[in-house]
């Protein structure tokens, strides 16, 4: 990835767009949440807006902010999902616990694949976290009893749900919507504080000079280690909110193209800042919607987007905007 | 169990790491010499066995396949070097990573596009078919024929590296391309040559794969990932390790299949996770500096 323009912080000049938005960066985001529903074509839309822009900001703690590659973010996303349908399905637990479990389960498998893969470096760790990940995608297909196997699991339909006495219709399409947001928002904030606690300046040194910040002290290895894990929960708590509101989990969803979605959404929108990932999501999910429409081949016009990002606009959409805004 | 089935899945297991072999050699050669992973390696083996296909179709013989799909998709393979990871170089390493892997979706849906989604049946040519008595057992002509052709081209091309001017050049450009460059080597020149030919071995991959797999657009997904596991087991870089670690893979994953067929494609990865908890560099990489 070439070097994500925040490396320095701006110095806090009056009205420096960077600084403000930085600032307000979770109220801004929650209120642009709120207004989403209402402003795109479909409330199916928002939806997986909320659930991949949550991926990818997930994922991009790990790419953008630490700076390690990793194409292997299926396996918690799609673990997640699966770990929460399991327990609903086999545990006959509640929404809730089973949400929570879920996205437990989806960091031990982070400790695990992490731990692994982070004794390698560069182009290896990529290597290494796509091969692990097919072994998650590999023993989900054969564990047929637990996971369905190739049909994807189901037989998990959540259409109540009991919020402190309150009882949501989950079916309801725009109840569904703000109940996951909530989740999203509140995730958003811990990203935010993270990356605003000297763990999140660390793992910016990390990025920026691996060697240079092992020499001022860090342990770099458990660093990446946590920040892998941390990418991994939030990765799981997408994929769980995903199984609600699919009510089936696909084998799809732990398939590499699930990490490879990832990795084209954070790059579309900008690895390395705050909002890039979700203005990714956005982005591609509305290509998705449109393209769709005309072809069912619309995976190529996305490969060519991407290609082309890739070319000329490596800071992708939000960080382009941002660095010609402060050129100014 | 007998012997004799014991030795044939022996060997069939050397045929599946032979095909294996030819995939992680381009890819490790491309590595090698260029520093960069490309993503769409398994995309072009695929592509390499539906030119095969294609190839065998309009002229009816397998051996013109054999020779012009690796030929082709390596031409194809220099045009991706020069116009799309050229201008890459000074940037990231992630880059061309990023980008070879975009190219790989696009090649994907291409190929759906022109052939269809559905797997095609690619029969074995008919000079190869049936099977042949070697005292032990009977073994699948083509595959002893796989075999062979992969022993003779891993044979030119070690002779190839270690005793012309060519592969001085090579090796000596995977050392230290600007000392080359200072020498007045054309190091851009030899880049497209070395990713051309890291593209045609795995495309013939494709092309020897094809009679043995069915022919799908997802085939190269799969051999992408096995071919990442032989190359971290035997270290990147290291064509000795393609070779030692193709191998192995080929054999562990199709005995499993003999004695537990549920954990076959699974062994595989747990064999990487293995070498990675004792070698992270692999078996015959060198160690990764800081």
């Amino acid at each position: 990835m070439t070097s994500p323009s925040l490396a320095v912080p701006a110095q806090g000049g009056k009205g420096d767009l960077r600084t403000t938005l930085s600032a307000w960066r979770v109220p801004l985001s929650v209120l642009a949440l709120c207004v989403l529903p209402w402003v795109l074509p479909s409330q199916a839309l928002a939806v997986n807006v909320l659930i991949y822009g949550l991926f990818a900001v997930g994922y991009n703690l790990l790419f953008g902010y630490t700076g390690l590659l990793s194409f292997g973010h299926a396996a918690f996303f799609g673990g997640g999902a699966y770990l929460t349908g399991m327990v609903m399905v086999h545990l006959g637990l509640g929404w809730f616990p089973a949400m929570v479990l879920g996205v437990l389960g989806s960091g031990v498998l982070a400790a695990v694949m992490g731990s692994l893969s982070i004794r390698t470096r560069g182009i290896y760790f990529s290597m290494v976290t796509l091969a692990l990940s097919q072994l998650v995608y590999y023993v989900a297909l054969q564990a047929t009893a637990w996971t369905g196997g190739e049909n994807g699991l189901r037989g998990f339909t959540v259409s109540k749900i009991n919020v402190l006495g309150l009882t949501i219709d989950f079916l309801d399409p725009v109840k569904k919507y703000y109940v996951l947001m909530v989740f999203t928002a509140l995730a958003l904030w811990f990203v935010s504080r993270l990356l605003n606690s000297p763990f999140g300046a660390v793992i910016e040194a990390i990025r920026e000079n691996e060697t240079r910040a092992r020499a001022c002290g860090y342990d770099v290895e458990r660093t990446k280690l946590i920040a892998f894990i941390v990418s991994g929960l939030i990765c799981g708590l997408a994929g769980a909110m995903s199984a609600m509101h699919l009510a089936i989990v696909p084998l799809d969803s732990l398939h590499y193209h699930t990490s490879g979605l990832v990795v084209m959404m954070t790059m579309l929108g900008g690895a390395g800042s705050f909002f890039g990932p979700f203005v990714g999501a956005l982005v591609f999910l509305l290509i998705e919607d449109v393209a769709s429409t005309w072809t069912s081949h619309w995976q190529l016009i996305a490969g060519l987007i991407f290609i082309f990002f890739v070319l000329f606009l490596p800071k992708g959409l939000w960080g382009t905007f941002l660095a010609w805004r402060t050129q100014r | 169990m007998d012997l004799e089935l014991i030795l044939m899945q022996l060997f069939s297991g050397v045929a599946l790491g032979a095909i294996l072999i030819m995939v992680a050699l381009g890819l490790t050669i491309i590595f090698g010499m260029l520093g960069i992973v490309n993503f769409a390696h398994g995309a072009l083996f695929m592509v390499g066995a539906y030119a095969g296909l294609y190839i065998a179709e309009r002229t009816g013989s397998f051996w013109w396949a054999l020779v012009l799909a690796p030929l082709l998709v390596g031409v194809f393979g220099m045009l991706i070097e020069r116009f799309l990871i050229r201008p890459l170089y000074k940037r990231s390493i992630d880059d061309p990573l990023l980008l070879t892997f975009g190219l790989g979706y696009v090649l994907v849906e291409a190929v759906r596009i022109i052939f269809g989604t559905d797997g095609v049946p690619f029969s074995t040519p008919s000079a190869l078919t049936g099977v042949v008595d070697l005292g032990v057992g009977y073994f699948p002509i083509y595959r002893l024929f796989v075999v062979g052709l992969v022993a003779v081209i891993l044979i030119a091309l070690w002779l190839g590296l270690e005793k012309t001017k060519f592969g001085l050049i090579v090796r000596a450009g995977a050392r230290d391309p600007l000392i080359m460059r200072v020498l007045g080597v054309d190091i851009s020149r030899l880049w497209l040559a070395v990713f051309g030919l890291g593209v045609a071995l795995t495309a013939l991959g494709g092309v020897l794969a094809a009679p043995m797999r069915n022919v799908n657009p997802e085939m190269g997904a799969l051999v992408l990932a096995e071919a990442f596991v032989v190359t971290v087991i035997g270290g990147m870089g290291s064509l000795l390790g393609a070779v030692v670690a193709g191998l192995g893979i080929g054999i562990a994953v199709s005995m499993t299949a003999l004695f537990a067929p549920e954990m076959a494609t699974i062994v595989m990865f747990g064999l990487m996770a293995l070498v990675l908890l004792v070698r992270p560099q692999g078996l015959f990489g060198r160690p990764v500096g800081a």
